[in-house]
């Protein structure tokens, strides 16, 4: 440790660090300017730049209110998204990493013929861009899956609620859940498993006992991973929304209000940190744990 | 307002509340769910338990990958072939419309710039400031600050950047955007930034490079605490300067993880959408094969023209995702 220390009294170089914080601060210019703006009131934020703010310090809270609260019934105050947001995420947060879960605990630690043919296929789904399952997707929840005549799936007339968005989320998340949850628990030692099968508990109990207490850790990382990923999401909440205000989540909201009243600063930048309040909080106390999930999802293959 | 809530006799409780009630009726029917299945099966006798454990734990997730992934790329894969509504065989005339029509070829040409700019940029960007923070005093600050974008969603930081874009074409009323006002405190006059081709694509690009870099940063600088301290001392006592230390230890040390960032980068970025939709709707010649494939599919209603694009996609990917595997197993065998 002391020599860590001592090599980073010779190591770090004034140049380097000066010009690490200029970059720092120059990448945080552009979202500062903008919390500055959603502060400002409508007069000021139309009639001089957001760094004006501090030669002539006028605070508001009237933003935030009005495109939180304020709205009509073909024009939803945002409020009403921001719930949204978290009626879509999470359950779309539960049900893949529970499913996962499930998955991973099979494919690591029962034995069956094609195990590792099925845990291959699983992996190599990460693969596969979520623009080339949409139409087929969406076609599936609107009007089922017939083929060759034969009804598959019937229409479950699912269209215009959050389901959709849900399974939707769910499908999307679980090859990368299943794999990062295999790798974790396949590192249980053998010992204790077969201890607790040697002590007669059934399969079931072994996972409500011993996996599921074991793998809290990585639960966590990745649930934060798939929150933020959700949370943040535009393509599914998009597509598999319906096109329908009442289950459109934030994102979908605020990109609406983007190209509808792209000039309305006051409330585009005061939406725009509604939107973003979450992730902050989120990633600010939980940086660590989103670190880790990174580093385990990036280095796969 | 004619459609005011009062005129309706509605609040917008009337939509928060029902969706409520369905948040937490999918969250308590997906525990009773699962909960009845563990009660029932727990108390099976050992040899119905030796099936019901594939059936509770391998069958949801497979059955859901089969349907929701494998099948619909089969699917799309013959949609690509068919005409706009799926009621006939075209052949190759999607693909031949795609390398064609002059709109998307400008959409696959920017696409090929996003895929070469954001991953060099970004990966170069965070693998110097990784460097320039390894042995900093209190970097954790520095760092946060250049990794939060990674926590918001492209959407927000699309109003972000269109915000530091806005352009004022009145001249004589002062400028709210960033950029404009920099360019004119330089004596230049600023253009009409999102909507002027080729400087609008770059400007998107930029907001990309933003977001990656502090994804870069943080691989890599994780990849370089790993470098042990005695190499680096070793070099330093042979006199080695800070460069020459980069270019010789750390470099060659941690490529496979900046193989790893680059291809990452890449895959993300040829999927590339929200951005694009966000800021310029894929107009002014700045859309990419992601939003076309969407504005194609969902808005043009051509499923045939959509899933073609989706396939371009897809193929696009390959042999980025070729490359990482190989490497990764080179590295396999190297150990």
């Amino acid at each position: 440790m002391s020599a860590r220390k001592k090599a980073k009294d010779i190591f770090s170089s004034p140049i380097a660090s000066a010009t690490a914080i200029l970059i720092a601060i120059l990448w945080t210019i552009p979202t500062f300017g903008l919390l500055v703006s959603s502060f400002r009131p409508q007069i000021d934020i139309n009639h001089s730049g957001w760094w004006m703010f501090f030669t002539k310090p006028n605070v508001t809270l009237e933003n935030y209110a009005s495109v939180l609260f304020e709205g009509s019934t073909t024009n939803p105050p945002l409020a009403q998204f921001f719930v949204n947001s978290f009626a879509v995420t999470i359950p779309a947060v539960v049900f893949p990493i529970t499913l996962a879960l499930f998955a991973a605990y099979a494919l690591a630690w029962f034995e069956f013929k094609g195990k590792d043919t099925i845990f291959f296929i699983i992996f190599g789904l990460q693969i596969v861009p979520i623009q080339l399952t949409l139409i087929p997707l969406l076609q599936l929840f609107s009007k089922g899956l017939v083929l060759g005549g034969v009804t598959i799936i019937p229409n479950l007339h699912i269209t215009g609620t959050f389901l959709p968005i849900w399974i939707a989320h769910t499908i999307f998340g679980l090859p990368l859940a299943v794999f990062l949850l295999h790798n974790f628990l396949s590192q249980i030692p053998r010992e204790l498993i077969e201890a607790a099968r040697v002590d007669g508990a059934g399969w079931f109990t072994l996972f409500t006992k011993i996996i599921l207490p074991l793998s809290v850790p990585a639960i966590a990382s990745f649930s934060i991973f798939q929150f933020l990923w959700v949370w943040n999401d535009l393509l599914v909440g998009l597509t598999f929304g319906g096109g329908v205000k009442e289950v459109a989540p934030m994102t979908v909201r605020i990109a609406e209000m983007v190209g509808t009243r792209g000039s309305g600063w006051e409330l585009l930048t005061a939406g725009a940190f509604v939107s973003m309040i979450v992730p902050l909080i989120v990633f600010f106390s939980l940086q660590r744990f989103f670190v880790r999930g990174l580093l385990a999802g990036s280095v796969k293959g | 307002m004619t459609e005011s809530y009062l005129a309706f006799g509605k609040t917008p409780w009337d939509t928060i509340g029902p969706n409520l009630l369905q948040l937490v009726l999918g969250l308590v029917a997906f525990a009773a769910i699962v909960y009845i299945c563990f009660l029932l099966a727990s108390r099976a006798s050992v040899k119905a338990q030796d099936w019901l454990k594939y059936l509770i734990f391998l069958v949801p997730a497979s059955l859901l990958l089969l349907i929701g992934l494998v099948y619909p790329t089969i699917r799309t894969l013959i949609m690509a072939f068919m005409d706009s509504d799926s009621q006939q065989f075209v052949g190759f005339d999607n693909f031949a419309w795609a390398f064609t029509m002059p709109e998307i070829l400008t959409v696959l040409r920017n696409t090929a710039i996003w895929v070469l700019l954001v991953p060099l940029f970004a990966t170069a960007l965070g693998l110097a400031i990784a460097y320039m923070t390894d042995r900093m005093k209190r970097a954790a600050v520095v760092t946060s600050l250049i990794f939060m974008p990674m926590a918001i969603s492209f959407v927000g930081a699309g109003v972000i950047w269109k915000f530091v874009y806005d352009y004022q074409p009145n001249k004589f009323k002062p400028d709210i955007g960033l950029l404009s006002a920099i360019t004119k405190a330089l004596g230049m006059t600023p253009p009409n930034w999102l909507l002027e081709a080729p400087v609008n694509t770059l400007l998107l690009i930029v907001v990309m490079i933003w977001i990656q870099t502090g994804f870069a940063m943080v691989v890599l600088g994780a990849a370089m605490k790993n470098v042990p301290d005695e190499v680096v001392e070793a070099a330093m006592l042979d006199g080695a300067k800070p460069w020459a230390r980069f270019i010789r230890i750390t470099l060659p040390m941690i490529r496979s993880t900046i193989v790893v960032v680059l291809t990452t980068t890449m895959i993300g970025t040829l999927k590339v959408f929200d951005i694009v939709r966000t800021m310029t709707g894929g107009n002014f010649s700045t859309s990419v094969i992601a939003n076309e494939m969407y504005s194609q599919s969902f808005r043009a209603m051509d499923y045939g023209h959509g899933s073609a694009l989706a396939i371009i996609l897809f193929v696009g990917c390959l042999p980025i995702i070729a490359y990482n595997i190989r490497q990764l197993r080179l590295e396999r065998t190297e150990r």
